[in-house]
């Protein structure tokens, strides 16, 4: 099973090349084989029944990550829908895309999509999901910003990042919290010891972070700001991963969670009101969108939540009911998605205003455009399968029994915001429909003279719309194999359920045709009533929260870093210090490392004594003095009192080494000082001199303490008889450092002469070069 | 003893950071200095102290002082040879140049 996952990633390593001949052979033709293939392969699990597989790959056993696939009713859902909706989203691109644009590009990120999708579904490995969530976030970003010299595809694409990346992370700290309470990283044996997590007391945290990572993923309100925007994207896209599968991820992963999950009061709560309220504000926003992929946008926003909202319900009939729509909502909505893309592509705008009547021009896409848009609307004809499911949620909605008391307050008032935002639905589904083909064509206004869309354009709307009607006439067809396995892995047992279409006369076919009859109403009377979004939406857009966020933070983080990347080393230096002396030293007390052993001490000589105090006051001299042939002499002492030191510690080679490049150095240094403007006297501000000093005496002390501990603690045995006892067996010589040097690290020693050489070239360039000014 | 050095490579260290943090190429180049003086000192103290001969092997002897933290200053001296003498040479190109050696002043140009 991994090599279908991985299929769409190896096969877009090759894309790149493949599009050099893009005149001659379009890429995207490998882009619909590639799913079509997967789509065959997973299809053939039906035969012979269905029972979930489980395969595993070792990727990283040291941490407990692996790559863990589990097939169950809900993944085999959703992979044949990415694959599916894949295939025919490949074949429309095809012809929507021109051979001029950078097709590498947008099908390498298309296939790295596909992959990542399929990974998000069927890993079982929390880890392995979350990688692949990120991943799908990388890629939505790519093709959101395909045609990136646009502004607004840039700020869509940055904002769709920022928003379900922020989520992403959120995920990942609910999943570290899940794997360090249960000690697994595998999604199956997490849903087994459901009730070692719903007694934690991290529960509502985890619920939290688990939330909001499906909620910005899913654009729930009020994180659906981003998908509007997200429409800037080719439509190809905005039909595959903004309408059919992305945005259903964090369906997805709540389905995936909920047999754990459903059982707490507030999951019910928080999933059943945010969804619902989606609902209402996606469908009630839709109506006011000018542009044809705005009001499908936020269609798309509502329906989401009207099935986020059933999930949250959990009983039998609403999970039924989830899965069901799923299914049937990327079968309209792609259909829809590609209709306004074939406007697009034959009329050159997208703006409602300018379009009407084109139902004479574009009769084929008319046609299909009808059959999504009834059918999104829940309009009661037996060959619509939008009708069934959304007659399902509202008898789900009249079915709910809250069992504390803020949760009966929400169940009761489910079904009237079911009736609102499916009232809004219908508005928006004809508003969609009959502002585009009917009415009075103005042909004038349009950009492009509107003839019907080439044949290969129809073929995938076509299918999806074909797929509505087939599951609307024969629903039991789809049923049996495929929804039920779902619901069943949802809902945590069996759930089968006859979908009929005639359920006699009862409440959810009443609240069905008042859906319509309002609707009806409020659709023809749209430029009477439209006025009252001057006052709803008007500030509690979200969009101006986010765009004051970004902005603010981008100001800010502006001014953070110009104020401490101002240009001067030396406060570079301090910050660097002072975070090394502030961290080290929380270090020793956190780890109580400070420890001096006194039992093994060498003794303490006069000779020793004269030399460091002498040392000391030579050091301090560098800094008190202000000639400059003094500071020299005086750094000269330094490094001849360290001689010394060296010799009295029983190092001959460091003596000489030391004597040598210490006459050196001072030979270089009053060589080069004629040259430097003389020392002035320190002229530091006070505050300056006051943190100078500070950070230099912290300094000091951190150098001091560390010399201390170590030499009084130690952790493990010293290597250094190794060396002892090898010199004369392996190197053949009897002082032992020079062994080490040229023999035993000999690799070393080359690489050190290696740095003295090219030391040595940039000094003699940096002296021989002359700049202009001085020739 | 090893705590006189430990005080000792402490000093070295302030010392020379202290000189780092001035404005002046000179000062900067001898606080280098300073700072791998103390480092060597830091190296060889951390090892132990006058335990034994000097590390060349004689007949008869046995205990000998840590060769390893030796080797590795040799190493270092050698190095903080090279980054010294091309901070000097620099310093000189840099004053030569720009007819200052004051740090502050030398801050690249606006439009970075």
């Amino acid at each position: 099973m991994i090599l279908p996952v991985l299929l769409p990633f190896i096969i877009a390593i090759f894309i790149p090349f493949l599009s050099k001949w893009k005149e001659k052979f379009h890429t995207g033709i490998v882009a619909t084989i590639v799913p079509l293939i997967i789509f065959i392969y997973f299809a053939s699990f039906f035969a012979g029944g269905f029972s979930s597989v489980t395969k595993s790959y070792s990727w990283i056993p040291s941490l407990d990550m692996n790559l863990v696939f589990h097939l169950d009713g809900l993944s085999l859902l959703f992979v044949l829908l990415i694959s599916g909706i894949g295939t025919l989203v490949g074949l429309y691109s095809i012809y929507y895309l021109h051979t001029t644009e950078k097709l590498g590009h947008f099908y390498v990120y298309f296939l790295i999509f596909m992959g990542s999708m399929l990974g998000v579904v069927l890993s079982d490995n929390v880890y392995a999901l979350y990688s692949f969530w990120e991943f799908t976030s990388l890629s939505s970003f790519l093709l959101i910003g395909f045609w990136n010299h646009k502004h607004a595809s840039r700020y869509g694409a940055l904002k769709s990042m920022l928003i379900t990346v922020f989520g992403g992370l959120s995920l990942l700290g609910a999943l570290v919290f899940m794997h360090s309470i249960t000690g697994t990283t595998s999604i199956q044996q997490m849903l087994g010891d459901s009730e070692a997590i719903l007694n934690s007391e991290f529960f509502p945290l985890i619920l939290t972070l688990l939330l909001l990572g499906a909620f910005t993923k899913s654009a729930q309100f009020p994180f659906h700001i981003w998908l509007p925007d997200a429409m800037e994207a080719p439509t190809p896209v905005s039909a595959y991963l903004h309408s059919a599968t992305m945005v259903k991820a964090g369906l997805y992963l709540v389905a995936r969670f909920s047999p754990m999950l459903s059982s707490s009061e507030w999951f019910f709560i928080i999933v059943s009101s945010f969804g619902i309220l989606t609902l209402c504000w996606g469908s009630y926003m839709a109506v006011r969108q000018t542009d044809l992929k705005g009001i499908l946008a936020f269609s798309t926003i509502s329906q989401l939540g009207m099935i986020m909202a059933m999930l949250g319900f959990g009983t039998k009939v609403a999970v039924f009911a989830a899965m069901f729509h799923i299914l049937n909502h990327a079968t309209f909505k792609g259909s829809l998605f590609m209709v306004a893309g074939i406007v697009d592509h034959e009329t050159g705008t997208r703006d409602i205003r300018k379009l009407g009547g084109l139902m004479n021009y574009l009769p084929m896409t008319a046609t299909l455009a009808m059959f999504g848009v009834f059918s999104m609307a829940g309009f009661p004809l037996p060959f619509l399968n939008g009708f069934y499911s959304k007659e399902m949620f509202f008898l789900s909605s009249l079915d709910l029994s809250g069992q504390g008391e803020f949760a009966s307050i929400v169940a009761s008032l489910v079904p009237y915001l079911a009736v609102f935002g499916s009232i809004f639905t219908f508005v928006y589904s004809m508003y969609f429909f009959f502002g585009t083909f009917r009415g009075r064509a103005n042909l004038g206004k349009l950009p492009k003279k509107p003839h019907e869309a080439p044949v290969g354009m129809l073929i995938s709307p076509a299918i999806l719309v074909l797929l509505v009607v087939i599951i609307g006439l024969f629903p039991s067809f789809i049923n049996e194999p495929f929804i039920s396995h779902a619901a069943s892995a949802v809902y945590g047992g069996d759930v089968s359920k006859d979908i009929y279409f005639w359920h006699g006369f009862n409440l959810p076919l009443i609240m069905s045709l008042t859906v319509v009859a309002f609707g009806t109403i409020l659709a023809l009377t749209i430029p009477r009533w439209s006025t009252v979004y001057n006052y709803v939406p008007g500030i509690l857009s979200m969009n101006k929260a986010y765009d004051y966020t970004v902005d603010k933070s981008v100001t800010f983080s502006t001014k953070l870093t110009r104020g401490y990347m101002n240009g001067s080393l030396a406060l570079y230096m301090k910050l660097i210090l002072g975070a090394i002396i502030i961290v080290s030293f929380s270090f020793f007390f956190l780890t109580d490392g400070f420890a001096i052993d006194t039992s093994q001490l060498a003794p303490v000589t006069t000779i020793e004594i004269i030399v460091a105090i002498t040392m000391a006051i030579a050091a301090l001299g560098t800094i008190f003095t202000n000639n400059r042939i003094a500071a020299i002499l005086i750094l000269g002492v330094v490094g001849y009192g360290l001689a010394m030191l060296f010799i009295i510690y029983r190092a001959p080679d460091l003596a000489l080494t030391q004597l040598i490049i210490e006459t050196v150095t001072v030979a270089l240094f009053l060589l080069v000082f004629y040259h430097l403007p003389s020392l002035n006297s320190r002229d530091e501000s006070r505050p300056d001199q006051i943190s100078n000093w500070i950070i230099s005496i912290g300094f000091g002390l951190l150098v001091t303490t560390v010399a201390i501990s170590s030499h009084s603690s130690k952790l493990f045995d010293s290597i250094s008889s190794y060396f002892v006892e090898n010199s004369y067996k392996l190197g053949g010589g009897d002082n032992i450092v020079n062994v080490i040097l040229v023999d035993m690290r000999g690799l070393d020693t080359i690489f050190e002469i290696a740095v003295l050489g090219i030391a040595a070239m940039a000094i003699y360039s940096l002296i021989k070069i002359k700049n202009k000014k001085e020739e | 003893m090893e705590i006189v050095m430990s005080v000792l490579a402490g000093l070295l260290f302030m010392t020379g950071v202290y000189n780092l943090l001035q404005k002046q190429l000179l000062r900067i180049v001898i606080g280098t200095a300073l700072v791998s003086h103390g480092a060597h000192l830091t190296i060889l103290t951390m090892g132990k102290l006058k335990e034994g001969a000097a590390p060349v092997l004689t007949d008869g002897v046995e205990n000998y002082t840590d060769p390893l933290p030796q080797a590795l200053i040799l190493t270092s001296i050698v190095i903080s040879f090279g980054v010294t003498s091309l901070l000097l040479v620099l310093a000189y190109r840099a004053s030569k140049i720009n007819h200052t050696d004051n740090m502050e002043k030398l801050r690249g140009n606006d439009y970075e």
